[in-house]
């Protein structure tokens, strides 16, 4: 199947029929992987005992924040520079996902932040811009549901993402630019990442494991979501036919 | 598999998170078999895409 065709809703509907049920099994599979080396094979740290085991779903969590308001910003420039058939889909299904994994972000970062730092919130840098985010994905949840038509809402949704994009990179080099508690960035830095492998492995796994997680969910509500939109054009007709 | 002194906020991380995983989960399932029945009854009225055009036409 060439890749212009999945711009074809429906094409796109078969090829997610196809693909969906093979991905959730390797989602599975990785994450049990990465669950067993997580909690199981890797060892404590050294300074922080125990409590690094909320590592692994805190960073696989922050990460997966910043990456789903990259895809919308994405599919942003697909709804208006290309108008592609599937880009408001794709950002309208990935943003309760991103709104979720910013909040588990935050909330496994406070559950690690009270015993380590002593508080559970500290109004710094990495933290502010990463509620930011979060308030921002609750801004693009109730726009979506603000404006009835979904074209009209992925056209203002799109304008907002990309003005909100700036924050990504004020998250990232937050913890370079300004005092914090939080530590500085130890896997995706210029150099060799700072954690020891026997630990930075099972949180490389993690991280795949919630990359594929992500794709299947999105891939899951983009049907969803194409399917609610025939339904909106069946009503419609429905309601045309019915005058 | 020792969780030491602050098990409690170790244990309440992962719990939080299979929550909301699965709350995702579980809606996605919930809304998809939600749209699918939705179309289905439209459709069995007449109001496929196709028959619905021509009787709009």
């Amino acid at each position: 199947m060439p890749v212009m065709d999945l711009a074809n809703p429906s094409r796109f509907l078969i090829l997610v029929e196809r693909v969906l049920p093979w991905l959730a099994a390797v989602t599975v599979c990785v994450l049990a992987v990465g669950l067993y080396q997580a909690l199981l094979v890797a060892p404590d740290d050294y300074q922080q005992g125990a409590t690094v085991k909320i590592m692994f779903i805190h960073v696989p969590s922050a990460w997966l924040a910043m990456f789903c308001w990259a895809v919308m910003s994405v599919a942003a420039l697909g709804t208006l520079v290309w108008r592609h058939p599937l880009a408001d889909v794709a950002a309208k299904a990935a943003a309760p996902l991103g709104a979720a994994f910013t909040f588990l972000c935050l909330l496994t970062g406070s559950l690690w932040g009270r015993p380590m730092w002593g508080a559970y919130w500290v109004w710094d840098g990495r933290l502010t811009s990463v509620l930011v985010l979060f308030l921002m994905y609750l801004a693009v949840l109730a726009l979506w549901r603000t404006v009835e038509d979904p074209s009209r809402a992925a056209r203002a949704v799109a304008i907002l993402t990309l003005v909100g994009a700036v924050n990504l990179p004020i998250i990232k080099f937050s913890v370079d630019w300004w005092a914090t508690l939080h530590q500085p960035a130890s896997v995706l830095r210029m150099g060799a990442p700072t954690i020891h492998s026997s630990i930075l492995v099972p949180l490389l796994i993690m991280g795949v494991a919630f990359m594929l997680l992500f794709l299947t969910l999105h891939l899951a509500a983009m049907r969803n979501e194409i399917l609610r939109r025939r339904v909106r054009t069946l009503r419609l007709m429905q309601a045309q036919a019915g005058a | 598999m020792q969780l030491g002194p602050y098990a409690g906020f170790i244990i309440a991380a992962y719990l939080a998170t299979f929550g909301v995983v699965a709350a995702l989960i579980g809606w996605i399932i919930a809304d998809h078999r939600a749209q699918k029945r939705t179309l289905d009854d439209l459709e069995a009225r007449g109001f496929g895409r196709r028959s619905a055009s021509r009787e709009v036409a």
